[in-house]
């Protein structure tokens, strides 16, 4: 006999403010099988929950609808309140009457409550069809491996390592550090950045249990929570890392020169290079593209001069394929393309630089030691004007979001300029000042106050060439007047946006991916670190534009979530998996094709058919891979795949239930 | 190829020039131009400022009877393109916006015949070898500022060049041996509709800004594709220097007269003496040199 | 300065912005109030309110202040703002849009430009084109601004760029009937 209890949640006046609960709980209690049905404030609640295993006590209930948010919210809770209760926690049947019903139709009153009505008359009929669901076990592997260098991804490392977890840095550049060894000063301590993170840096490489993989990236990711198995191209060096002694005099007398990454083109490295002094690890690599050996096997010098013998030109790209129980992914971002701005002067002016270029030329290790020059003419500016939104907040021509440090590190440039060149006028070009950190409003105060910066508040219209000047124009929207500044220097605070390829590696890895390409979390409130995909986590500017405080934060965050993961021998695994009717599956393979997380496969069987052996295929499931999405059982002809909870014969109960 | 011709009411009177050298390249081009007999004034700088309906219709009338002859429609004039290429949109974005435009003309016209500046479609006849064989005098010496104008390649959705840096007029005069400048002022606004109406004062100073920029950047004369925008370099240059108090002495050529020049026509069959900043001078430097450089 | 009751005017207007809104295509609530438009305007300089500002209006519901405004008189209608508009507002035609409604009633910013309008559609609507000679005098008579462009004038006739005579075309009235069927849909020309 299937006995079904009905709980109506309120949520506060999220629903209750549309639907009418009360009509809803006396409605549910005519549905075939329901023994009980009631409505409460808060369900979810430690006395709403007391409620729910008070009743499967009093009146014997074996199946449970809740009507209340989605169950993205409160499932797990729901299922834990009734497996205390003895019940297996399939037997609980949400019915989303807020996202669904009540957020949606806040004008429509009385439609809500019908609509809220059918919810759990649908629900009911599933209940009534739950299978009992037994989770399973899969062993874990005790290794992280961490994908991106920054401080994200160090901070990550270092929490794992300490926790006694071995750690695998993937990092792409030759060197760990990220953007953040671009940076000169670090905003709203005004800290110098070097000092802050090579310590980071050098503990991460000396960590017993931190390997770094420096110069390599992601091939392939194949497995699951637990065991990813995971391919890793390391990319020729041509550099026996572990001959070299980091001694640079190779680089000394390499007679290649070309721009350096990461001075932005504000300075010249060698074929054979470090990026910069305080790389880690501290050990050169051959750029093959431009390195005169390579192009024209002439050359060698690098290898003739090295006192160790440690420059090898015949290695070979190498791939090597290790199992690990978590991913965190901390590939950071880049810049903002800003030559699609015409009115800029599509990155044809010397003296229009971005914001971390500016960052480069007044680094006291930087191209120019520290002495702020415009780069046309090595001249000190007087003039300086920095615009602030640049691809950020522009629909037309950039992307839609504010990118969340550039205010900030804006208002830091302008107090550094203001610091070195006493004589100068800063301006900034703003639309909305945004401070939100923890003394970040003081920050932009001082840089006002103390620093004297100019704030304008307008969106530059143009910017051109006149004599040795640029003029920009912009409106004081303030004043409402158009407002010119004869400039030295502009700098543009162009938009954080995803790396160019992170589409490719979120596909490699199977996680989601937003319209701009960072990396989507399983939740924006409640699973801010965690991916779609089990066992992955997300760190730093990857997955939205961040500053270094909220990096680390998140970073921490993640590697918390990994430890969780690899601090057990074995998780448990969520059974709402396919199962294949071996019966009828002809084998056919179709669902192969259609599964995303690559969870099906074929197998022989050998069956006995009227006195003969015979073999024939049909596909079997990977239940460690399989993430219950579904896309299988509707490509399946002959119906012989089915995801377990929401078989045919349940969605069809639901279907019933509302139209019959 | 072969077009309708769009001349509008400016290349009858004070664009004449621009009109007899378009005509005449046009014959060396191989490119035949079949002026929309009995075409009527487009309704530039007035129709839309003062009902949108008949804005979209007065143009509506010439591209129907274009289309009737299945021709696109060649338009020099950059105001006149502007308005036939929002009426074209117009009808082949809303069904109903084409049955009204038809009910007020009371002619066919579907949206087929296209609107087409001038300047796209010489650019497009010159690509390829056999133009080089044209070419009579290379126009070495000349430091060309293209002056675009800001209704020539805007709005930006239909516009067939870059809206803030474009480049096909630059790319035209560069095959016929000119050199042009990179300047900033290339689509900003020269105040014409200002200059033509009655405020001729707001058009001052906006003049002066354009003609500094194009000395700064180191040419010697200006080139346009508009006859609104000829009038007020050309003719109001004199004023803003006098006003000024200063000299620029910048000759403002069509680009058509000059591709005529490139292509051997005659000066007066071009107009080129009917300018009002004297470019006669720059013209014949051009052609002295032709000695050395013939092609 | 006295202060502005948003409230009512808000009220009071919300029908003709809405229908503002149709007409022109153009939702105002779009645009942050940045003033790339105004900064890169090349009028703006001779505006009484920048082209932003009119948008404000436009938002708060202040419609009258818009149609009143100089600025959309002045407008060359170059299209620049909207071009850079990273909200991809067209106030290009937002200032189109109001100074036919501001025409419509009765508001004239700008005599001279009205008049200059006026006798240029005129023109076309006699002979089908436009006789420019004729379009000068016409402007300068109404304008009270004898002979202003006299300077250039006469050079003009010389060089064989104005006809003294007006030219029209031989449409079987068409051009006519265009204006009489934009007047029955309710065209104010
Ligand atoms: C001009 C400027 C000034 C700034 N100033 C400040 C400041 O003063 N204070 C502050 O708090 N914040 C500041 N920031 C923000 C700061 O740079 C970021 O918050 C921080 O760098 C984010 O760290 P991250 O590790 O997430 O990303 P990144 O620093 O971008 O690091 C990502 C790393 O991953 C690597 N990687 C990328 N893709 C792959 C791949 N497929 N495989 C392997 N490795 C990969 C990259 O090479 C890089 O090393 C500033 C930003 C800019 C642009
Ligand atoms: S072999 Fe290549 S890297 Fe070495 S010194 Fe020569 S050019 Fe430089
Ligand atoms: S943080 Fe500031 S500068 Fe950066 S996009 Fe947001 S509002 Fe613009
Ligand atoms: S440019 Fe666009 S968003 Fe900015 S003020 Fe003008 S209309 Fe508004
Ligand atoms: S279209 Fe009008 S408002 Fe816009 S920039 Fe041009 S003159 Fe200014």
């Amino acid at each position: 006999m299937k006995r079904v209890g009905v709980f109506v949640c309120h949520c506060g006046t999220n629903i209750s403010g549309t639907v009418d609960c009360a009509q809803v709980a006396e409605a549910a209690k005519d549905f075939p099988n329901v023994e009980y049905s009631i409505d409460y404030k808060y369900m979810c609640s430690e006395p709403g929950q007391e409620m729910i295993k008070k009743a499967i006590e009093e009146h014997k209930l074996n199946r449970i609808v809740v009507a209340s948010c989605s169950p993205r919210m409160h499932e797990p809770t729901f299922q834990n309140c009734v497996e205390r209760a003895g019940l297996n926690p399939y037997y609980v049947e949400m019915a989303n009457i807020r996202e669904h019903c009540s957020w949606v139709h806040p004008n429509e009153k009385e439609g809500a409550t019908e609509k809220a009505i059918d919810l759990v008359r649908m629900a009911v009929a599933k209940a009534v069809r739950n299978q009992p669901l037994q989770k399973t076990t899969i062993p874990v592997t005790d290794r992280a491996l961490v994908i991106g260098g920054g401080i994200a991804g160090i901070q990550a490392a270092l929490d794992l390592a300490n926790a006694g977890h071995v750690v695998d840095i993937v990092e792409r550049e030759p060197s760990i550090g990220g953007k953040m060894a671009q940076i000169d000063k670090t905003f709203p301590t005004l800290d110098c950045s070097a000092c802050i993170l090579t310590p980071k840096m050098v503990d991460a490489a000396a960590h017993p249990n931190i390997n770094l993989l420096t110069y390599s990236e992601i091939e392939k990711v194949d497995g699951f929570v637990g065991n990813f198995d995971v391919t890793i191209r390391q990319k020729a060096r041509s550099i026996k890392m572990d001959v070299c002694t980091g001694c640079g005099i190779c680089m000394e007398k390499c007679p290649v020169k070309v721009d350096s990454e990461f001075e932005l083109g504000l300075a010249k490295r060698r074929a054979i290079y470090t990026p910069f002094p305080q790389a880690i690890p501290n050990k050169p690599v051959i750029d093959r593209e431009h390195c005169t050996y390579f192009l024209r096997g002439k050359c060698g010098i690098c290898s003739k001069l090295c006192p160790a013998g440690a420059v090898d030109y015949t290695q070979q790209d190498e791939l090597l394929t290790r199992r690990y129980g978590a991913i965190i992914v901390a590939t950071g971002f880049e810049l903002f393309d800003y030559s699609v701005y015409g009115e800029y002067g599509y990155g044809k002016y010397p003296d229009v630089i971005t914001g971390l270029q500016f960052e480069r030329l007044i680094n006291a290790s930087g191209p120019t030691m520290g002495k702020l020059q415009r780069p046309s003419d090595k001249k000190e500016p007087k003039n300086i004007v920095i615009i602030n939104c640049v691809g950020s907040r522009d629909e037309a021509k950039g992307k839609s979001y504010c990118s969340r440090t550039c205010c900030m590190y804006s208002a830091k440039h302008a107090s550094l300029i203001r610091d070195k060149i006493k004589d100068s006028n800063v301006y900034v070009f703003y639309m909305d000042m945004r401070t939100p950190g923890k003394g970040y409003e003081e920050f932009y105060d001082r840089s006002r106050e103390q620093y004297g910066t100019q704030y304008i508040r307008g969106r530059v219209s143009k910017i051109y060439p006149l004599n040795d000047k640029l003029i920009v124009r912009g409106e004081d929207t303030l004043l409402s007047q158009p407002v010119e500044v004869e400039a030295d220097l502009v700098i543009l605070a162009t938009a954080m946006v995803a790396q160019p390829d992170a589409d490719k590696l979120a596909q490699k890895i199977g996680i989601g991916y937003d319209k701009d390409n960072f990396y989507t979390e399983a939740h924006p409130k409640l699973a801010p670190v965690e991916t779609h995909t089990q066992g992955v986590y997300l760190a730093g500017a990857c997955q939205g534009p961040k500053d270094i405080p909220d990096s680390v934060a998140q970073a921490s965050a993640a590697a918390a979530k990994a430890c969780g993961l690899l601090s057990k021998p074995e998780i448990l695994t969520e059974p709402i998996v396919t199962e294949v009717d071996e019966k009828t599956c002809a084998g056919c393979g179709t669902c192969l094709l259609i599964c995303p997380y690559k969870a099906i496969d074929l197998k022989t069987l050998t069956e006995r058919i009227a006195g003969e052996i015979v073999e024939r295929k049909v596909a079997t499931v990977n239940e460690g891979l399989c993430q219950g999405c579904g896309a299988c059982t509707v490509a399946c002809r002959s119906g012989s795949i089915y995801l377990k909870h929401y078989t045919d014969e349940q969605i069809l109960a639901e279907v019933n239930a509302l139209c019959l | 190829m072969k077009y309708a011709y769009y001349p509008g009411c400016s290349l009858s009177s004070t664009g004449i020039e621009y009109d007899m050298s378009t005509r005449e390249i046009a014959k060396v081009l191989g490119i035949e131009l079949w002026e929309i007999p009995e075409w009527n004034c487009c309704g530039a700088s007035s129709a839309h400022l003062t009902d949108h309906l008949l804005a979209l219709a007065l143009p509506a009338r010439n591209l129907a009877i274009a289309e009737e002859a299945g021709l696109d429609v060649a338009i020099p004039c950059a105001a006149c393109y502007a308005r036939s290429k929002a009426t074209e949109v117009a009808v082949n974005e809303s069904e109903e916006m084409k049955k009204t435009i038809q009910e007020v003309i009371e002619r066919k016209y579907e949206g087929k015949s296209k609107a087409r500046a001038l300047l796209e479609i010489i650019g497009e006849s010159v690509q390829g070898d056999h133009i080089k064989e044209r070419i009579h005098i290379l126009l070495t010496g000349l430091k060309a500022a293209c002056y675009y104008g800001c209704l020539l390649v805007r709005p930006a959705s239909t516009a067939f060049d870059d809206p803030e840096d474009p480049q096909s007029m630059d790319q035209l005069l560069h095959l016929f041996g000119a050199e042009t400048v990179d300047w900033s002022y290339k689509t900003e606004c020269c105040g014409a509709s200002h200059e033509t109406s009655a405020k001729p004062e707001i058009g001052i100073s906006i003049l002066q800004k354009i003609f500094i920029a194009a000395q700064n950047a180191g040419a010697n004369c200006l080139v346009t594709a508009c006859p609104l925008c000829m009038n007020n370099l050309d003719m109001r240059q004199i004023e803003v220097e006098k006003y000024f108090s200063t000299k620029y002495n910048l000759p403002v050529f069509y680009f058509t007269e000059l591709v005529g020049l490139a292509l051997g026509i005659e000066p007066s069959k071009l107009g080129l003496n009917k300018h009002f900043v004297d470019a006669m001078p720059l013209v014949q430097e051009v052609l002295n040199r032709k000695g050395g450089e013939q092609a | 300065m006295s202060s502005v009751e948003l409230t009512s005017l808000k009220a009071k207007h919300d029908a003709e912005i809405q229908k503002l809104t149709e007409q022109s295509g153009v939702d105002a609530s779009k645009c942050y109030q940045c003033g790339k438009c105004s900064a890169g305007c090349p009028v703006a300089f001779a505006m009484d309110y920048p082209p932003r500002a009119i948008i404000r209006f436009l938002q708060l519901g202040l419609l009258d202040q818009a149609l009143r405004s100089k600025t959309i008189w002045l407008c060359a209608g170059c299209h620049t703002c909207s071009v850079r508009c990273p909200k991809e507002v067209d106030i290009a035609t937002v200032m189109e849009t109001l100074r036919i409604l501001a025409k419509k009633k009765g508001y004239i910013g700008d005599k001279n430009i009205d008049l200059f309008h006026n006798a240029f559609l005129k023109s076309v609507e006699r002979n089908g084109r436009v006789y420019e000679a004729g379009l000068v005098l016409t402007r300068n008579l109404f304008g009270r601004q004898f002979f202003r462009d006299t300077g250039h004038g006469l050079p003009m006739v010389q060089k064989g760029k104005i006809s003294m005579l007006p030219h029209s075309i031989k449409d079987n009235g068409e051009v006519k009937k265009i204006f009489e069927n934009v007047r029955k849909r309710g065209g104010n020309v």
